[in-house]
């Protein structure tokens, strides 16, 4: 008891839900959770989207987003039962005991505010320093974390620093104050896989170095695995395992997290050979009113009825060439063969059949969906207006689609809102196969859907590929996702591609310098794989 | 060149154009207006040489372009011609009462957008509980009803009942300034209730937009006020639509006061301009006419400028 720093017991959080045409009611999202953290330990918090993790991170402040209350427990921090000590001491204890790292750091800052005014505002609000030592220990923290330029960047604004700078800085101003405990919100889910790296090295220096407690929330258990000491597993608000990382990682003992562990565990026979359905020839292309090339002499093929992944980080290029395939952004330079005819470069200018060919998937599903539509509706629309079927035959087809994405009699007739992220995906593939296409592009399908649901999404396309000979074309910046996944592989940097062939070939060695970045920078579930990679760079730089 | 300026410099010559095209419209608005100047100055007594006389005397029988270009270039140097039923200069007559309508308008802003800012921190601050209630059920009842009746219930309880303030605003220069703050009290009263409404709503639902934000998050997070944050967090990001507003009521102050003036009867614009409306007298009317027009624009192209300045995007571009 005497080395707890945060100690939490029985703890219920309750929610009101207001589902549309029903009365409101009181839903529980998390129930029975208990657990430690003591000084200078780090808990890592897992689980998937809905779990629950999030919500038990802030109540470690006694915070609930939106309408959410915590209804039952107790939340010891350092000793004290912060349910029980009223609003003026939950103030003194915010930004000061503990403090809080947002998933998003560019939505999470002021963007009318210089960064330092943010960073050191806590720590000038509980009269912990004045402001020259604050600004001070601000200056060498950004040092810490391995900031440019760190004298300056505190006279930066939000919109001027890049998005894992800006994640830095927020955990600079988390540290600033001194505080006991910093719970870390999914810090790094929302940065490219070259950058995370980075960003959890300089967030783990600074945790050993400031001797700081943290709570580690993502729903990623590889990077958990780099960062903490235990890990507590969550399912629906409910805990499935608690232990330490070393158990939860090599000897988990429950179910769901040996499935957490072993995911992507599909197992792709890669094609080769076969003719071409798409060419993609020396394509050239920017967008109207700007002065670059987003993509530079891009060259790929797509054999028929296989996948060709491209990859590349945020940036590459690799939705553009989506764009420019789907005829949304002609090419200045280049040439678009599709089933051995050269397409339009606007999409204005394409035949019926040759937008019917061309499907394709989002990452969006919610957005990508009229949500005033049912289901049948949705895949029913290019029924009609492709094939021009109505009625009885109609309703047979979308029965058909919908028994081919897995989704039973009952969906027919409900509206997007009612469907987990997961089926919302399938309800988008279904309506993208309605068209009978011959290639179907997949913009990052799988990203934003939690790891075991993205894993059936990408087992339903490679069965869907074998019985309906549809070629994918998908755009990724998961590498596990192209290894499941991929026959081919196109590596894009800054709009070019820098990689190109077979599954096979692009992953195995030798590398070009970009790709083995992108491939080592990957997290893989085992302890001390973080500090290893960064002393294999460190090495490779000495040796340079 | 600095995104700023270039941005600041384009709406500035769009205010130029607009300024013109209002111009255009002022001086073909009063030529198709019934009536005939000569006939009008002249009255019952003309004979058909004097009118023929006077009309050339006048230019009216010029074509109506040159007559705009040259009334717009007199302008522009600062000459707006004499008014038809007096002979007086028109720049001069109405340069005082123009100062004394600025004087009003410029009182009434002062007390009225401050606290409509205020109120409406406190509307959030409050949020849906009884403070937030008072303030908006208060203010949509006074931008309800209308001025005129207004400014005879201040009249009647503030002058009549308790003689606190005089009823009619009558200044003139021989007076000091709280001498003439005294004697306005009572129509700035008015014009605060009428413009405090519109404002206060608008502070209320632009900061309740920006409350949503997750950086405001952040800021409770960090322990503080809620009132802190709404004033240091959450109002720099809602100062573009209140500036808007707050602009758009300003030009009202000036420009729509009107009904005020003559219910109180103070020697400002909109008493000269309802004067001499009656009176036909087409070139103090054009005068007004652009002088309104070019306030209006002024201050919108003042709120334009704002909002860009307030964006740190644009004042600090990467």
């Amino acid at each position: 008891m005497s080395d707890a720093l945060l100690e939490v017991k029985g703890l219920k959080i309750e929610a009101t839900a207001y589902p549309p045409g029903e009365a409101p009611r009181d839903i529980t999202i998390v129930e029975g959770v208990g657990f430690t953290v003591e000084k200078g330990k780090v808990l890592g918090l897992i689980g998937e989207s809905g779990a629950g993790k999030s919500t038990i991170g802030l109540s470690s402040m006694a915070y609930g987003r939106g309408g959410v209350r915590i209804t039952g427990g107790e939340v010891f921090v350092n000793g004290r039962d912060i349910l029980k000590v009223g609003p003026s001491g939950l103030r003194a204890l915010r930004g000061r005991e503990v403090t809080y790292v947002a998933q998003s750091a560019a939505a999470a800052f002021n963007p009318a505010k210089k960064l330092m005014d943010q960073v050191i505002e806590a720590t000038l609000h509980h009269g912990l320093m004045g402001k020259e030592e604050a600004e001070a220990r601000a200056i060498s923290l950004f040092a810490q974390l391995g900031l440019p330029k760190p004298e300056t960047i505190g006279n930066r604004y939000p919109h001027q620093v890049s998005g894992g700078q800006l994640q830095r800085v927020m955990t600079a101003m988390a540290l600033c104050p001194k505080p006991d405990l910093v719970v870390f919100d999914e810090p790094t889910t929302a940065l490219d896989v070259t950058t995370q790296i980075e960003v959890l090295a300089a967030i783990k220096r600074a945790i050993v170095e400031t001797g700081v407690a943290a709570l580690y929330i993502t729903h990623d258990l590889a990077v958990v695995a780099q960062i903490a000491d235990h890990i507590l597993v969550l399912q629906g608000g409910k805990m499935v395992e608690y232990g330490t990382t070393d158990h939860i990682i090599n000897t988990p003992a429950q179910a769901y997290t040996q499935a957490l562990v072993s995911v992507r565990s599909i197992d792709h026979q890669e094609k080769t050979g076969g003719a071409p359905v798409l060419s993609v020839k020396g394509i050239t292309a920017r967008y109207r009113g700007t002065k670059f090339d987003v993509l530079k002499d891009v060259t790929v093929d797509l054999p028929e009825a296989q996948t060709l992944a491209i990859v590349g980080e945020s940036g590459s290029g690799k939705s553009t060439l989506a764009r420019v395939i789907t005829g949304l952004l002609p090419p200045s330079k280049g040439e678009i063969t599709f089933n051995g005819r050269t397409l339009a470069p606007e999409f204005e200018n394409r035949t019926r059949d040759d937008l019917r060919e061309v499907q394709m998937i989002y990452q969006m599903a919610d957005v990508a969906m009229n949500p005033r539509q049912t289901v049948g509706t949705i895949i029913g629309r290019p029924l009609e207006f492709y094939f021009g079927l109505r009625g009885d035959a109609k309703k047979k087809r979308i029965q058909e689609l919908l028994d081919e994405i897995e989704m039973g009699e009952g969906y027919i007739d409900r509206y997007p809102a009612e469907l987990s992220g997961g089926q919302k995906q399938r309800v988008c593939i279904a309506r993208a196969l309605a068209a009978k296409p011959k290639m179907i592009i997949c913009d990052e399908v799988t990203s934003a859907l939690d790891p075991l649901v993205a894993d059936g999404i990408l087992k339903l396309l490679l069965n869907l590929q074998k019985i309906e000979n549809v070629a994918y074309l998908f755009i990724t910046h998961d590498l596990a996702t192209v290894r499941a996944i991929a026959d081919s592989i196109a590596v894009m940097y800054q709009g070019r591609v820098v990689r190109y062939g077979s599954k096979t070939e692009v992953l195995a060695p030798p590398f070009d310098d970009y790709t083995d970045l992108l491939l080592s920078s990957v997290p893989e579930m085992e302890l001390g794989w973080l500090e290893r990679t960064i002393a294999n760079r460190k090495m490779e730089a000495a040796g340079n | 060149m600095h995104p700023v300026v270039k941005l600041v410099a384009q709406r500035l010559a769009l205010g130029m154009l607009l300024l013109l095209a209002a111009s255009v419209l002022i001086f073909v608005g009063t030529q198709i207006l019934p009536g005939d100047v000569a006939q009008s100055i002249l009255g019952q007594s003309a004979t058909p040489q004097s009118l023929a006389n006077l009309r050339a005397e006048l230019g009216l029988n010029e074509p109506a372009i040159s007559r705009y270009f040259s009334w717009l270039f007199n302008a522009l140097q600062g000459d707006l011609g004499k008014a038809l039923s007096n002979g007086q200069d028109i720049a001069t007559s109405m340069g005082s009462r123009l100062g004394n309508t600025l004087f009003l308008a410029i009182s009434a802003a002062v007390v009225a957008v401050p606290l409509a800012i205020l109120l409406g921190l406190i509307a959030v601050r409050y949020q849906g509980r009884w403070p937030d209630r008072v303030i908006s059920t208060v203010t949509l009842a006074t931008v309800s009803v209308p001025e005129f009746l207004l400014g005879y219930i201040a009249m009647f309880f503030l002058s009549v009942k308790f003689r606190v303030f005089p009823s009619l605003a009558a200044i003139n220069d021989g007076m000091t300034f709280f001498e003439k703050l005294n004697s306005i009290a009572l129509p700035v009263l008015v014009l605060v209730l009428v413009v405090l409404g519109h404002m206060m709503r608008m502070t209320r639902a632009a900061i309740l937009n920006v409350m949503q934000s997750a950086y405001v998050e952040t800021a409770e997070l960090k322990g503080l006020r809620k009132f802190t944050i709404i004033a240091r967090h959450a109002l720099p990001n809602a100062i573009a639509p209140v500036v808007n507003v707050v602009m758009l009521n300003l030009a009202y102050l000036v420009v729509g006061v009107v009904v005020v003036e003559v219910v109180f009867v103070y020697p400002g614009m909109g008493q000269y301009l309802v004067d001499h409306v009656s009176k036909r007298d087409v070139p103090v009317v054009q005068a007004c006419g652009l002088v309104f027009a070019a306030v209006y624009i002024g201050l919108n192209l003042v709120a334009d400028v704002v909002s860009i300045l307030a964006n740190p995007r644009l004042r600090h571009p990467k």
